[in-house]
């Protein structure tokens, strides 16, 4: 897919939050630390982040990078499986705190893990038909997962943050987009439910690795392009070894995928996940490289985009903290601490 | 439920936005009222004045002890009350350059508001 | 404006009041104050009280207690002002005196704070600063007067133990006064390893709010007891910013500079005359920042006072001689009362802790951070 305007990426913007906890420590609790972990660490909101917050720093990195005015939003779109409130849009809040508001488009959106890049091409067709100007899509999540589950070790916390605009406006022009999905009950969770259910390798095959590799490569196939054609691939990374391994099956070589790579010290930011990575590919890009980005939302789907770098990202790149510099920052916490923040204690 | 008296002020505790005096180009935190004040956003960018480490909680902050508030001096020239976020106390001394976030304030319970607001941290 | 006397007088224990009601203890000072001297009938009665509908205790509590203590159909007024609620009620009760609308007028100043939890304490009081721009940020007023501390100590390179000396000398002087909350003696030892409430301000730089009432009868003619009379020379009031990061100097109070002053103008005495203070010195900061503040020492040689032993019974600046709000305890908005109470004890020359000869006396009380600020000169002849 791609609208009759071409469109791109006119600003990003990446938020970590600066807490850590390491698998080792959640296996420590249930395993008695026996057996292999998924990730050496995830990234842990802090008691006053949520979605909300998280998302606002992430937008406003993207707005100081785009160098518009935040009234020049028309649309301002928050993709969480985690957003604060079940009724009462995040998009609000944001939109408010930029000073976007009163005259914008608002809405949340959810589809798992991809429910920023739902954001992203939805944007695509409001800038790219005409309509407006400037999409703000944001990808965040605090996401949970049951003490003890496999997903507690990768449950991470992360938001990013991306301006669709006019190709000629933009730091990476969006030649095409393919969207893969279908009805696959990979991961799910019920209405007031706390914690998501999972259904163990069935996230994997069937989910997972077909719908990445089956978007990822519809995309190449319809622009006639080869891995080899590609600078760098990014994919949703729910732990460190998924993306690898749909790396290789689609022939991407380990450099192409590493810089976008985070999972392994900040876990699985779901909605963010993928975004993220390709928030840190932009942050060492070089004019003319070709960038894969393909997310992943249990359910299950995949939006698999090819974006190509302009010349405008080198100056704008340094208008906002690098996602290095969040990564940089780093607090290991014990899983105490952890349990506390995340409201896993029964406090009566 | 207070909804109004916090929706109010939404603009000011969000993004930090103040008044700007039409004539003498004042920068003025909280904002003010007057057709002579319009309004204008901060910066955000300021240095700490003093803090203290809060072990001794007021009610609906219980669950956050310790932490930290603090008098800002703003780079515009007003002074400010918030908290420090994204530190710990040895990391902190007077006169260090912090900046704004936007963060949650107070949850207000399962039926209540979540309250969001600025605070401060060092500079990234 | 005729002269204004202290007639009777009354103070209940400072304690945890279990077992009662702040209209109990109300009454029990008034009939306490009524019945120690011979005076006209009181015209009217002044009620004090900070927290009572801040904790959700009781408002309007006035009429309460004028019915509580027997006084039904009385004139009332019942003033809020958080800990300068006492001082602001004598100054009215003066005002209604010696204007001639009154010939006598009772004050009675209550707190009950033991009914609620820490939390709920915590809170009532930060209502006392600015809801809106400082209380939401979960700030307490201790919390603001530990900033305050922080500053002074970058300020001035001096340390939390520097501040010690005005808890020491306060606990000091309470073991003799029998209503006071905490009648023993600390050690700037212990002090030192005190655990901390908001940091810098360690537990023993803290008062402790706790219940108590203390009365006041006020009169145009003078009232001898223990062949002294004591008249209220001087009275001021005055008020600054609510919100303590507005103030262009934050470690000027400048309500307690004004107060003092116009208390000091109207009694036409120096402050060098004045033999004895009390102060709301619920923090050792709270005692530096208002001895500078009123001019007895200059700006960042307040701690020295406490170093010297300036501020003992023996010394230049007598301080907290019943114990003070660390150790007599602070009862919040009856707090001006017990001042007045205590001080008129001293110049009739009969307090548990007296400095012999004292005349002149000086009390300031204030809300918050000095947002409001009271001061009182007493001179006993």
């Amino acid at each position: 897919m791609k609208p009759t305007h071409a469109v791109g990426i006119v600003g990003y913007g990446a938020y970590v939050p600066r807490y850590r906890i390491a698998a080792k420590e959640i296996a420590k609790v249930w395993t008695g630390g026996h057996g292999g972990v998924p990730v050496e660490s995830k990234s842990v909101p802090g008691p006053d982040e949520d979605v909300i917050t998280m998302s606002l720093e992430a937008a406003r990195n993207a707005l100081a990078r785009a160098n518009i005015a935040p009234n020049d939003l028309n649309a301002v779109w928050v993709g969480s499986e985690s957003h604060p409130y079940s009724v009462k849009p995040s998009g609000t809040v944001v939109a408010e705190a930029l000073g976007a508001t009163p005259f914008v488009s608002s809405a949340d959106f959810e589809f798992a893990c991809k429910a920023g890049s739902e954001a992203m091409t939805a944007g695509m067709g409001l800038v790219g038909s005409g309509m407006g100007r400037y999409v703000l899509a944001i990808g965040a999540d605090t996401a949970q997962g049951r003490p003890g589950d496999a997903l507690e070790y990768t449950a991470a916390a992360g938001a990013a943050a991306v301006i669709i605009g006019a190709a000629t406006e933009s730091v990476a022009t969006i030649e095409e987009t393919v969207s893969y999905v279908s009805d696959t009950p990979d991961f799910f969770r019920r209405a007031d439910r706390p914690y998501p259910v999972h259904g163990n390798r069935f996230t994997g095959e069937p989910a997972y690795f077909n719908q990445v590799r089956n978007a990822s490569q519809a995309l190449m196939t319809q622009l006639g392009i080869t891995p080899a054609d590609v600078t760098y691939a990014v994919f949703h990374q729910p732990n460190a070894r998924f993306p690898q391994v749909v790396a290789k099956q689609l022939g991407f070589r380990n450099e192409q995928i590493a810089p976008g790579l985070l999972a392994n010290t900040i876990g699985n930011t779901y909605s963010a996940a993928a975004i993220l990575g390709l928030c840190a590919t932009l942050d060492i890009a070089q004019p003319g490289d070709v960038i894969l980005m393909a997310s992943y939302g249990s359910g299950s789907g995949s939006d698999a985009y090819l974006l190509r770098v302009t010349d405008a990202l080198l100056a704008r790149r340094e208008r906002a903290p690098a996602t290095a510099r969040y990564l940089a920052r780093t607090t290991m916490i014990e899983y105490a601490v952890y349990a506390k923040w995340r409201n896993k204690l029964v406090m009566g | 439920m207070e909804l109004a008296r916090h929706w109010r002020v939404r603009h000011a505790r969000y993004r930090l936005e103040g008044s700007r005096h039409t004539q003498t180009g004042a920068i003025a935190f909280p904002p003010r009222d007057g057709t002579e004040w319009q309004p204008h956003v901060l910066s955000g960018r300021g240095t700490l004045c003093t803090y203290a480490v809060i072990h001794q909680p007021p009610a609906g902050h219980a669950g956050e002890v310790p932490y930290m508030v603090a008098i800002i001096q703003l780079a515009e020239g007003p002074r400010i009350t918030a908290q420090l976020t994204d530190c710990d106390a040895h990391d902190v001394v007077i006169g260090m350059d912090v900046e704004m976030v936007t963060r949650l304030l107070e949850d207000m319970g399962a039926d209540g508001l979540l309250l969001y607001g600025y605070k401060f941290r060092p500079l990234l | 404006m005729r002269p204004v006397f202290v007639a009777g007088t009354y103070a209940t224990a400072v304690a945890e009041h279990w077992n009662r009601t702040a209209l109990s203890l109300a009454s029990e000072a008034l009939h306490g104050a009524l019945a120690t001297s011979a005076h006209p009938p009181v015209g009217a009665l002044y009620v004090a009280n900070a927290l009572g509908a801040a904790i959700g205790m009781q408002s309007n509590l006035a009429p309460a207690i004028a019915h509580a203590a027997g006084l039904t159909g009385i004139e009332i007024l019942s003033l809020d002002g958080g800990g300068a609620a006492g001082g602001l009620a004598i100054r009215q009760a003066m005002l209604a005196v010696a204007s001639g609308m009154h010939e006598a007028v009772a004050v009675v100043g209550v707190e009950k704070v033991s009914d609620v939890l820490d939390e709920q304490r915590e809170a009532a009081v930060a209502l006392l600063s600015d809801g809106d721009w400082e209380g939401v940020h979960g700030v307490t007023q201790t919390a603001q007067w530990a900033m305050l501390m922080r500053r002074y100590m970058h300020d001035y390179a001096v340390t939390p133990l520097d501040f010690a000396h005005f808890a020491v000398n306060a606990h000091a002087n309470a073991v003799a006064n029998t209503h006071a909350l905490y009648r023993f003696a600390i050690s700037a030892e212990k002090f030192k390893s005190a655990g901390m409430v908001a940091d810098p301000l360690c537990l023993l730089d803290c008062a402790t709010m706790a219940d108590g009432a203390a009365a006041l009868i006020i009169t145009a003619q003078p009232v001898t007891q223990c062949g002294r009379t004591v008249r209220i020379a001087g009275s001021g009031v005055a008020t600054d910013t609510l919100a303590l990061h507005e103030r262009a100097d934050l470690l000027d109070l400048t309500a307690i500079r004004l107060a003092t002053q116009r208390a000091l103008t109207q009694a036409g005495c120096a402050l060098q005359e004045v033999h004895v203070y009390d102060l709301d010195d619920a923090h050792g900061i709270c005692a530096v920042l208002a001895v500078e503040a009123m001019g007895i020492t200059p700006r960042g040689s307040g701690t020295t006072l406490g170093s010297t032993g300036a501020i003992r019974p023996d010394g230049s600046v007598p301080l907290a001689l019943a114990g003070g709000c660390k150790a007599r305890g602070d009862m919040v908005g009856a707090l001006g009362v017990y001042q007045l109470v205590e001080l008129t004890t001293q110049l009739r020359g009969h307090a548990s802790t007296q400095v012999p000869g004292a005349t002149r006396a000086l009390a300031v009380c204030m809300a918050g951070i000095a947002n409001t600020a009271v001061a009182h000169v007493l001179v006993g002849a």
